[in-house]
């Protein structure tokens, strides 16, 4: 497992499968979709996901460069990043696979499995499916191939450098910038913070209302930087409906509920055993600790700050055990 | 449909919990800022998130605070209420290594301006500055910044201990 593949000579096939979409192969992994299921193969079993399903765990998995951790998709198959390598895998983290002995893995250099990711989330994602989207927002992910959605799947993510509004760093959004507000926050104020800077100081006092650009965010559940206080990162996202990912920890990550509500199960990182159901409403606080995995329910639009501590060194930190898997103790 | 956003506030917030079914309501370390604002000293920075060094601190914002200088970048969101935000290039570094520092009466240095932030607004508070808050009535911030030796830890005091919500 510790030797890494970085090259295939082939991604997708060229010809189109009869509903019209190519089949993909990564290392010992086989890719194919019909019209309803997504089929994933590898030496020891196969697994079906919904279509629909596996597109928006696909999406979010590229858009974060494989996030911090692990991605579920499901209970059986995801990805582990080790940030220049991924692990690709099948029930690894699921206990009755590995009880079984039916449970895969294999490493890819991050350009090779990307690149595939890439591909089959292109050829696959209909004109009428944006995996962004809430359920009520999007058409449908499934049916005969029917077209691409290209610029639903390449949206710009935005990583602040210092401060979202700050001289060259990312924009505020607006109706003119394409960001209108989403239905479930017309009742937001989009006020401006007044700002009066003495002359020579205009590129150091800035503010700007974070509620405001939330409330016209045109994806879900997508962390994206607002801040930055040294490794530690304020990302804050609009939820509904389902996470579409089980995310498991590397590090510890903090909630902080900015409007709302979500409920979280979260269960054993490595088994998948239920630990706890968390309810978090505005102004709630909650470390998620190094050694769970958490799905979101979101019933409502509602308003999320993910706080993340970007230090490298974490990962190795906590799977060494130097650092307890909960941030504080008490 | 119209869709009404519910956001919390000092007079009106609501808290969910963790319900436990296998591990300890302690490790996720549960509170809520409006419920530690509303029990904090006017400016008291009482860590509710801490990532290592890291901390995000619910601050009660009730009159005129000291002055403070920020070793590194700081952000406020107001969570409730109205907070104007002072502003002073400082002629000399305060000397701040982590977090931020106190600095007695009023710091030398010229004035870079003035925020006047309400409940959803974001406000810089860059390093080399010196900043103090003002509010009329109570108020709430949550303050992004690193743990310094004015960060106040009581874990216990605010955070869910026991297996359901409201125990």
């Amino acid at each position: 497992m510790s030797q890494s593949t970085s090259a295939v000579p082939e991604i997708g096939s060229i010809e189109p499968n009869r509903h019209g979409y190519r089949t993909f192969t990564l290392g010992d992994f086989g890719f194919s979709r019909d019209e309803y299921f997504v089929q994933i193969t590898w030496p020891k079993g196969s697994h079906l996901i919904a279509v629909d399903a596996f597109l928006r765990a696909l999406q979010r998995d590229i858009a974060w460069g494989f996030f911090y951790g692990i991605v579920n998709f499901d209970a059986v198959v995801g990805t582990v990043n080790h940030y220049g390598s991924v692990d690709l895998f099948a029930g690894r983290f699921n206990a009755h696979y590995r009880k079984a002995g039916m449970d895969h893995s294999q490493r890819f250099d991050t350009p090779l499995i990307q690149r595939v990711f890439e591909a089959m989330l292109e050829d696959w994602t209909n004109k009428t499916f944006d995996p962004f989207a809430s359920p009520q927002e999007t058409g449908s992910a499934f049916g005969p191939k029917n077209g691409s959605n290209k610029e639903a799947i390449t949206r710009h993510r935005v990583t602040a450098k210092r401060m979202i509004g700050a001289p060259g760093d990312e924009p505020t959004r607006s109706d003119e910038s394409g960001f209108p507000i989403n239905r479930h926050f017309k009742d937001v104020p989009q006020d401006t913070p007044e700002v009066l800077a003495e002359p020579g100081f205009e590129g150091e006092v800035v503010a700007f209302n974070l509620f405001a650009y939330l409330s016209r965010s045109d994806v879900t559940w997508n962390p994206s930087i607002v801040s930055v206080c040294k490794a530690s990162l304020y990302c804050p996202t609009t939820e509904e409906y389902i996470l579409p990912v089980i995310h498991g920890n590397d590090r510890v990550e903090w909630f902080v509920q900015l409007s709302d509500e979500i409920q979280w199960e979260v269960e054993d990182r490595d088994t998948g055993a239920m630990r706890a159901r968390v309810t978090m409403r505005a102004g709630d606080v909650a470390a998620m600790p190094a050694d769970i995995r958490h799905r979101g329910f979101s019933p409502k639009r509602s308003m999320l700050l993910v706080w993340e501590n970007a230090s490298p060194d974490l990962p190795t930190l906590y799977a060494s055990g130097k650092m307890p898997p909960t941030p504080v103790q008490f | 449909m119209e869709h009404k956003t519910r956001f919390g506030s000092l007079q009106d917030y609501t808290k969910g919990g963790v319900e436990v079914i296998n591990d300890d309501a302690r490790n996720y370390v549960f509170s809520n800022v409006f419920d530690v604002a509303s029990r904090s000293k006017p400016y008291e920075k009482v860590a509710v998130g801490k990532n290592i060094e890291y901390v995000i601190e619910a601050i009660r914002a009730e009159g005129t605070s000291g002055w403070r200088a920020p070793a590194q970048d700081e952000f406020a969101l107001v969570m409730d209420g109205e907070v104007e935000i002072r502003l002073l290039k400082l002629e000399k570094p305060a000397g701040a290594t982590q977090g931020s520092v106190a600095l007695p009466g009023t710091p030398a240095g010229k004035k870079m301006g003035v925020v006047r932030a309400r409940r959803r607004h974001m406000t810089l508070l860059p390093v080399g500055s010196a900043y103090q808050f003002h509010a009329a009535k109570p108020g709430v911030v949550l303050l992004q910044t690193v743990a310094g030796a004015d960060t106040v830890e009581k874990w216990a005091d605010i955070c869910q201990t026991s297996p359901r919500p409201g125990r």
